[in-house]
């Protein structure tokens, strides 16, 4: 028989560690069905009929969040047989909190008390026998970091299933609580398990929306309902919802104060370590010391040297060699030889080659993550990042994509809150990244005779249009969703574990080069062909290619920005390979092959095809418009959809182009003297739309949390 | 009326009642912010907000907005 054995407990309460211990290596990480939280299923080691299941980290099992809401869909739907609450021991108030949720939903529980090692060592005593007979459940001593306690954790749970115990709350509320919930549950019909009813009426009382529409309730019982709830409220002089929250907390501090001693202690070394880092003064020049550090290890020291190696010496050099090699020695044909080598190797080489240099990132991030200072990060910046719909969280990407998006777009991930994750993802690849500046050089060198504002220009632009996309996309009806509440725990530093840090490094990199893998081996191939063959299916020359021909046809789109010629077309759709392309297909296609990194030697040909006005259009529109393949698995990878990737393009394309628009109409008639047309006016016309897009109210009003009286 | 916004850093205060509703107030609560707790204001983020507060133990951080909902005695 299978057993199956849900992990739940609040966030920071070293639940993933106890999934590692429990499971070794044996893991599969997906996403829940439809929706992008993280699901982590693996087999209890040495017992392959034990299936564990990691739930998001949660507070609490209200219909607030997308991870509570997951939480308890599983629970009530997927029948687990047996959960563990892990429970931090060290913030034990807390994490019990969630504990009497978790024992009312008819399912047999297991408290494994976490962290056991950090209490011992503050001199703290907790009474497990009395917490245990307290809460109605077994109570386990655990130190998931050293693996203590965690096999015993696990025997018990097995051993609970197959003696088919059900956990009973022990709490009761108050008296005219327990009578209206009596009540409800009476209202109940027999489709809600018997084991399901006090958790249903529960949430009946707390007026919860979700659980009342999945029960299908008819009207005149959600009347009756309603009015017990009423009338208990007027009996209590408080809502429902507080009604609850209160006296499951006031019965927790009792058993708190009943169950543990705390030794009083001074300031713990935590303490004093975030009495510096977050430190009035101290504070933004220390986080400045840190995210200079990060980047500059992993984006232009170390991360630049290894990406070099990789991309020029592994790719470019031995692979490439050893593969033309290889296929030559066997006599393959020019055009398959050219698939594998130009469009696979190099497509993929140019993602793969970012690979070390990520890890390098991610094992910088991961230390920031564990030891606590990632949470400090949003504490300090969360003012200035609020205000244009991000969170304090979204400085870091933004600040890794002007080395690359991918990583950038990765990291991403450490914003919990599903609006400002998916606006960081939208607008982080607008920060000009290291493969769009041989774009700026070679523009700035042919049309502006190399001058130094073009660069910065590009940085701003894009800094610009991060602070615009956060603002407008904020209000649209996409991201109208409830406001989540800046409500955040600062967990306790402490040094992280390396194996820690490695796992977490290891699975973000792997997921990468799977994921966002399959999509540009698919792309780059695609692009290879369309480039390298005609019509009637002939290798020729790109200028004869069926992208040449597609090219033409497009390029009409292109014209009222300036540069619709089927090169700069070109140009662009190579640039989703990897956007440096952009400079070499320029080369080609002017028919020069061998081009430096900026282009010098097509300065004078790109020079004629272009104006000034319409060259920086170009450049506009090459630093906006949908990323790199790389960029764009990324993108699928952590929006976990395709509605949301086309989405993100869409939205990232339109506003290159409406960018591009607007400063080739404009630019024409202000510094080329051209005449006003229906096309400046519409230019006008838009600016005024996002003007009205910025200052226009919110879809949904965010509610106000005015203090009422 | 005293709310935590107005509390002064290094003051410990007890909540007397929490205003608004929803998803906020809820959030508030299940993070153990409800009538009776003990709060320790600790500091104020260097640029003006949000604060952190000791509560049940453990350090929390809201923005000011949030805790103006929060009436304190």
């Amino acid at each position: 028989m299978e057993i199956k054995i849900a992990l739940a407990g609040n966030p920071n309460s070293g639940k993933t560690t106890m999934f590692n211990a429990l499971t070794g290596s044996s893991q599969y990480v997906g996403n829940w069905p439809g929706v992008t939280v993280e699901k982590k299923e693996g087999r209890l080691k040495g017992h392959k009929e034990v299936v564990i299941t990691d739930l998001p980290g949660i507070y609490s099992l209200s219909p607030y969040t997308l991870e509570e809401v997951v939480t308890r869909n599983y629970l009530l739907n997927d029948h687990p047989d047996v959960i563990i609450n892990i429970v931090d021991a060290s913030n034990i108030e807390r994490n019990l909190y969630l504990t009497t949720q978790l024992v009312e939903l008819g399912i047999p529980v297991i408290v494994a008390l976490n962290m056991m090692d950090i209490v011992n060592k503050n001199g703290d005593i907790i009474n497990t026998e009395k917490l245990a007979k307290a809460l109605g459940c077994q109570v386990i001593e655990t130190a998931a970091i050293k693996g203590t306690g965690v096999k015993e954790a696990a025997n018990k749970a097995v051993e609970l299933v197959r003696l088919k115990r059900i956990t009973t709350p022990q709490h009761v509320f108050a008296t005219d609580v327990e009578e209206a919930l009596d009540i409800i549950q009476g209202q109940l019909s027999k489709t809600v398990k018997a084991s399901q009813k006090r958790w249903y009426a529960i949430k009946l009382f707390e007026r919860d929306d979700k659980v009342m529409s999945t029960l299908g309730l008819d009207a005149e019982i959600q009347k009756k309902i309603e009015k017990i709830i009423t009338d208990c409220e007027k009996i209590m002089s408080d809502d429902a919802e507080s009604i609850i929250t209160n006296e499951r907390y006031e019965y927790i501090s009792r058993i708190v104060k009943k169950c543990t001693i705390k030794k009083v202690t001074g300031m713990t070394t935590s303490d004093k370590i975030d009495r510096i880092v977050t430190n009035r003064w101290l504070a933004l020049p220390i986080f400045a010391a840190v995210m200079w550090l990060v980047y500059f290890i992993s984006i232009s020291s170390l991360g630049a040297i290894v990406t070099d190696w990789t991309n020029d010496v592994l790719f470019g050099g031995w692979v490439t060699n050893f593969a033309t090699g290889a296929l030559e020695s066997v006599g393959a044909a020019d055009w398959l030889i050219g698939l594998i080598v130009d469009g696979i190797i190099g497509g993929v080489g140019a993602v793969l080659g970012f690979l070390p240099q990520m890890l390098i990132l991610f094992f910088f991030l991961a230390i920031l993550e564990d030891c606590g200072y990632m949470t400090r990060v949003a504490f300090i910046m969360d003012r200035i990042f609020r205000k244009f719909g991000l969170s304090g969280k979204s400085f870091i990407p933004l600040m890794i994509s002007s080395g690359c998006g991918v990583p950038g777009i990765m990291a991403s991930r450490t914003i919990e809150n599903e609006n400002d994750r998916k606006i960081t993802i939208m607008v982080t690849t607008f920060i000009p990244c290291g493969a769009k500046l041989p774009i700026i050089a070679l523009i700035a060198g042919a049309i502006f005779s190399g001058a130094t504002w073009v660069a910065p220009s590009m940085y701003f632009l894009g800094i610009g249009m991060v602070l615009i996309s956060g603002i407008i996309l904020k209000k649209t009806k996409l991201f109208s969703g409830d406001p989540a509440p800046f409500v955040m725990e600062l967990p306790q530093y402490h040094i992280p574990s390396l194996k820690g840090v490695l796992t977490h490094m290891w699975e973000r990199g792997k997921s990468f080069v799977i994921k966002a893998g399959t999509v540009i081996f698919v792309a780059c191939g695609v692009i290879w062909f369309l480039q390298s063959f005609s019509w009637g299916l002939q290798m020729v020359d790109p200028s004869e290619s069926i992208l040449a021909s597609i090219g033409t046809v497009i390029a009409p789109i292109f014209a009222p920005l300036g540069f619709g010629t089927w090169q700069a077309t070109v140009a662009t759709i190579t640039g989703l390979v990897a956007k440096e392309n952009v400079v070499g297909t320029f080369g080609v296609l002017y028919g020069i092959s061998e081009v430096a990194g900026d282009g010098v030697e097509i300065w004078s040909r790109v020079a004629a095809d272009f104006t000034v006005v319409s060259a920086f259009a170009f450049l506009v529109f090459n630093m906006l418009c949908a990323p790199c393949f790389a960029a764009i698995g990324a993108i699928k990878r952590e929006m976990g959809s395709w509605k949301w990737t086309w989405i993100t393009i869409g939205y990232q394309t339109s506003l290159a182009y409406a960018a591009a628009f607007i400063v080739y109409q404009i630019g024409s008639v202000v510094f080329l003297g051209q005449n006003f047309t229906i096309l400046t006016v519409i230019a006008l016309a838009i600016i005024a739309f996002v003007i009205w897009l910025l200052v226009r109210p919110a879809k949904k009003l965010i509610p106000v949390v005015a203090a009422q009286h | 009326m005293n709310t935590l916004k107005t509390t002064q850093c290094g003051e410990t205060v007890t909540v007397l009642k929490l205003h608004g509703e929803g998803p906020i107030k809820r959030r508030i609560m299940d993070m153990g912010i409800t009538k009776g707790a003990s709060i320790f204001v600790r500091k104020v983020a260097p640029l003006g907000d949000p604060i952190e507060v000791t509560v049940r133990g453990y350090e929390l951080s809201l923005r000011k907005n949030d805790a103006n909902m929060i009436e304190v005695e």
